[in-house]
């Protein structure tokens, strides 16, 4: 038997591609293609008076423009709500090009299409459009107070409301020996792939066909609405998706306008068309995250026990609601953690600015949720004197009491019950990795020092690997080579490597006899896509079940040929042979031929499997009833549920008296996602989304100006961290497999970013010794909270002021 | 309107190659799309996140910030040319997978190329230095952890190849520095 591959640290082989320039990613197909560029909105909201063209019509090399005026049928209505739920108040969706109004800076007004990029950016600057400058409404306090509306024939700007309740948690805190209430702001953040979007289209005339290249991380749902947009045949629209500069969520939305657009004009035009999105419209035409206000009521006991907790949730989902209300559903239901909250009520309004859209990002709504969490932990810690990690554990859900149903529904529309984790175990053990106990030693070694640190603590559930499905398919040649597709769609994760992993094991083969093929419709229509940490989830699962039913042939096949019994046989090496006899038997391209009875021979292996070639059985037909020709295999997994991954992260933060400059020392993760598949994937996964955590905390955000202009749209002043901002992490594994799949495996994506705001907050706080409860945190920032602190308009941490009293206690004299 | 253009040549990866390019064409798009090199990946065209770099005359450049035209009679080096001829991987290219440096792929040439000229000019670098080193270089994909750990594990296989290090003079047009706002 050869060496397992499931849960080795298997180099990638995505690399050797990747590594030598022979990557294909978008913008590096299509080099006949046309370039089509947007005319966008300058405005945050405005109405188009008129669209004037003639001065681009002088351009060399252009090929055409088109405006709204250009589409009918399909095209020319709003984009679909993709995600339609009861609670939706008034779903707005754009056009693909502006149909009269704009509501954000960056919406297309108009399409332009040359012989090449520069040419067609040459004409769009000659496109004159007239506009009528509305009233912008930017942020939540401007989206609920209404003054002004985003839409026309709304009275508010509320898109969405809902109410969710188990117990009646507000009778719950108001019974409870303590209370407390918060305020908790999280600003907006972004995916920021290094690849932008990107779509490329043929239009094939002789078979009324469309080939569609799109950087998403959805090749079926991209297939699926441009099919019903252009009104073909989804039997008419191949979608390939290529090599994917990175997504982090921001490309499982779809279809943008841009990705209608492209293959309209395509079609139009007989010739194929590409659009690369630039670096800009990516900060301003894409989609943005993370912008959310939170009020926390929370009622307890002596011991820090959560009794009632009642959350109320501003959601800022800009101009339109296309991918409808999945980030406050998550917040909503993820915000619990691994605690039993007594009563929980949480309410929710979704609400329309005019900015970028919203759409879920790495995480899609737990940051937040974690953030108002663990911030009402730290707070009832504080208001009892009691330490963090202590408070936390009595409200954590034990082992035992797993499965455990939370009473609400999640974001696929299931039930939230956790299916397996050690809770209790994550927390000792981040405790343990960053030095939780010895801390307070550490601080007053580093005050002699005249330096100020702190610690924070953060721990997170994750639903991971939701349904409703996702596809296998295994396929033997007769080279013995092993090929695997599956419909969703790769953005780095390294789904090539696990998924080869793992059918080698379940065939018996080597992992370079395995070839894989994700997001190509040609392959694997069936499909969803890639968000919610689910590729090993459901792909993997797909894929082991797709290669136990080929396994399942291969030995019926070869039994017979080999005139024993298929419970005798055992596949090693890519060879079927008897247990125990590694010479009694044959390759598994052989298997492969002599599964497709052939009438006519194209090559020496062939030959074997023509009619004349061997003794047949005249009483039976050559394929089996029942059976099919080839050694292949196609399965789907369904999950009941949603798998629920978990963690803990611990951070040491220095901050400096004199310039507020915050420092990470060191970050600690503990982190459970079920069995692993590869730790060197799964790690590289935690670093960089504890990367992209610590951007959110200390680093990115939005800076909309208030009359809609986003004045920080470039990686000059957006600014995602380099190498010298992210510190040293340690990792710590558990491994809880999940009931719920054939792997025992959960998601492990997007855990890395979750618990990024909250732990750090709970670092901050802790060195300054007065609340932070709204973030990112810049050191302008925590100047200015130490400026109002020191002017007593923030009230002290209990705990530094028992700290301080401690220390004049046995100094005899005032701490400074 | 019809643009005027320019006949360049220049060495590209050990070949010489020419094209005819209008003046503004910048150097990232020309080896890209007049000369077929798509290895090179453009991330935000203005600088800042080195996706985009190459070398030229063997120290890292930004080509978005180039126009092709200054190219002309220079040699370039693309993330296709950092193997040896015969295919042997460079120990830069070997070292970011076997340190998993390196995940959807797209900002990886421009590290490859940075690292490859930095070991050029320190063969035995500190953890510090190798971390400085990718500092103008934008991933959002791995937290640079293991591509530190590539860059070392790199000048390791590089002096286990016994290659003699050259002396270089410092990149000239390196990184935008960017401050907070």
């Amino acid at each position: 038997m050869s060496a397992r591959m499931f849960g080795a640290p298997v180099q990638r082989t995505e690399d050797e591609r990747l590594l030598t320039g022979r990557g294909a990613y978008l913008d590096d197909l299509g080099a006949d293609a046309y370039a089509a560029v947007f005319v966008r909105s300058p405005h945050a909201h405005a109405r188009v008076r008129d669209v004037d063209v003639t001065d681009a019509l002088d351009v060399d090399g252009l090929i055409a423009v088109y405006t709204h005026e250009d589409l009918t049928g399909p095209m020319a209505e709003p984009l679909p709500l993709l995600l339609p739920h009861p609670c939706i108040v008034d779903g707005r969706t754009p056009h693909a090009l502006a149909a009269g109004y704009v509501h954000h800076v960056g919406a297309p007004v108009a399409m332009v299409v040359a012989r090449d990029r520069y040419l067609a950016e040459d004409a769009a600057e000659r496109i004159a459009v007239d506009y009528e400058v509305l009233a912008p409404v930017v942020g939540i306090e401007a989206a609920v107070a209404a003054e002004h509306v985003v839409h026309a024939g709304m009275s508010d700007n509320v898109a969405a409301h809902l109410v969710q309740e188990v117990g009646d948690a507000r009778a719950a805190i108001a019974a409870a020996p303590h209370r407390l209430e918060l305020d908790l702001d999280i600003e907006r953040s972004a995916c920021t792939p290094m690849e932008g979007r990107g779509v490329y289209a043929r239009w094939d005339e002789a078979g009324g066909s469309l080939r569609l290249y799109s950087s998403t991380q959805t090749a079926s749902g991209v297939r699926a609405a441009v099919a019903a947009k252009l009104g073909l045949d989804v039997g008419r629209v191949e979608v390939v998706v290529p090599d994917v500069g990175g997504g982090f969520g921001v490309k499982i939305m779809h279809p943008w306008p841009e990705e209608v657009m492209v293959p309209w004009a395509a079609r139009r035009l007989g010739h194929g068309v590409k659009w690369t999105e630039d670096r800009r419209e990516h900060f301003i035409a894409a989609a943005h995250e993370r912008g959310q206000r939170h009020t926390v009521r929370a009622g307890f006991d002596d011991e820090g026990r959560l009794l009632g907790l009642d959350v109320e949730i501003l959601h800022d989902n800009g101009a339109y609601l296309p991918y409808g209300v999945i980030v406050p559903i998550v917040t909503s239901t993820q915000l619990l953690g691994p605690y039993k909250p007594g009563a929980y009520r949480v309410e929710f309004r979704s609400l329309y600015t005019t900015t970028v859209i919203v759409t879920p990002y790495r995480g899609a709504g737990r940051p937040q949720g974690v953030f108002a969490m663990e911030r009402t932990m730290d707070a009832i810690a504080d208001r009892l004197g009691r330490d963090r990690a202590e408070v936390r554990e009595v409200n954590l859900i034990r082992p035992d009491e797993m499965p455990y149903d939370q009473g609400l529904l999640f974001q696929d529309g299931r039930p939230l019950v956790y299916d397996s984790g050690d809770y209790p175990r994550t927390l000792r053990m981040v405790k343990e990795l960053i030095g939780w106990e010895g801390f307070a030693a550490e601080r007053e070694r580093a005050r002699a020092e005249g330096r100020r640190i702190g610690i924070g603590l953060a721990c997170y559930v994750e639903g991971t690997g939701p349904g409703p499905y996702e596809g296998g398919h295994v396929q033997v040649g007769t080279d013995g080579r092993v090929r695997v597709a599956t419909g969703l769609t790769s953005q780095g994760q390294g789904h090539h490597t696990i998924l080869a992993q793992i059918v080698a094991d379940e065939l018996g083969v080597a992992m370079s006899d395995v070839e894989v093929t994700t997001g190509d419709t040609r392959r694997m229509p069936y499909s969803v896509g890639t968000f919610a940490s689910r590729g090993a989830v459901m792909s993997g699962s797909a894929v082991a079940l797709a290669a136990r039913k080929v396994r399942e042939k291969a030995l019926r096949v070869a039994a017979d040929a080999l005139e024993a019994d298929p419970g005798d046989l055992e596949i090693a090496g890519g060879r079927v042979h008897v247990r125990g006899v590694p010479g009694a038997g044959m390759d598994l391209g052989t298997v492969a031929v002599l599964s497709n009875p052939l009438r006519y021979a194209f090559d020496e292996a062939s030959r074997a499997a023509t009619q004349f070639a061997r003794p047949a059985d005249h009483a039976a037909p050559p394929v089996p009833e029942g059976d099919a020709p080839g050694l292949e295999g196609t399965d789907f997994h369904s999950p009941l549920r949603s798998t629920f991954a978990n963690g803990a992260h611990a951070v040491v933060v220095e901050t400096d008296p004199e310039t507020a400059e915050i420092t990470i020392l060191r970050y600690c993760v503990v982190h459970d996602c079920g069995r692993l598949v590869n730790p060197l994937i799964v790690e590289g996964q935690i670093h960089g989304g504890v990367a992209q955590g610590v951007a959110g905390a200390l680093y990115e955000r939005m800076a909309y100006d208030a009359d809609g202009q986003l004045l920080n749209a470039s990686f000059m002043d957006f600014l995602v961290p380099y190498a010298s901002e992210i510190p040293p992490i340690r990792i710590a594994h558990l491994e809880t497999p999940s009931p719920l799949n054939p792997l025992g495996v959960k998601g492990a994506g997007e855990a890395g970013v979750i618990p990024g705001a909250a732990v750090i907050a709970s670092a901050i706080e802790d060195a300054e010794g007065f609340p932070v409860r709204s973030m990112p945190i810049s050191p302008s920032d925590l100047f200015g909270l130490r400026r109002r602190f020191a002017a007593g308009e923030i009230p002290p941490l209990r705990r530094a002021e028992r700290a301080r009293g401690r220390r004049a206690n046995e100094t005899g004299e005032p701490d400074v | 309107m019809n643009e005027e253009t320019h006949e360049i040549r220049l060495r590209v990866n050990g070949v010489p190659r020419a094209a005819t390019v209008p003046a503004r064409r910048l150097l990232s798009d020309c080896l890209r799309h007049d000369l077929g090199l798509t290895g090179t990946h453009v991330g935000c065209e203005h600088g800042v996140c080195g996706a985009c770099t190459v070398l030229l005359d063997g120290r890292p450049v930004r080509s978005c910030l180039m126009f092709a035209v200054g190219a002309d009679g220079h040699e370039v080096t693309t993330v296709e040319g950092l193997a040896a001829a015969d295919g042997t991987p460079h120990p830069v290219q070997r070292a970011f997978r076997e340190c998993h440096g390196l995940q959807c792929g797209f900002c990886t040439p421009g590290f490859l190329t940075v690292v490859a000229a930095f070991l050029e000019e320190n063969p035995e670098p500190t953890e510090e230095q190798a971390r400085e080193a990718i500092g103008g270089n934008l991933c959002r994909c791995t937290g640079y952890v293991n591509i530190v750990r590539a860059v070392l594990r790199a000048a390791e296989l590089r002096r286990a190849a016994g290659r003699d290090p050259q002396a270089g003079d410092p990149a000239p047009r390196g990184p935008v520095r960017r401050q907070r706002p």
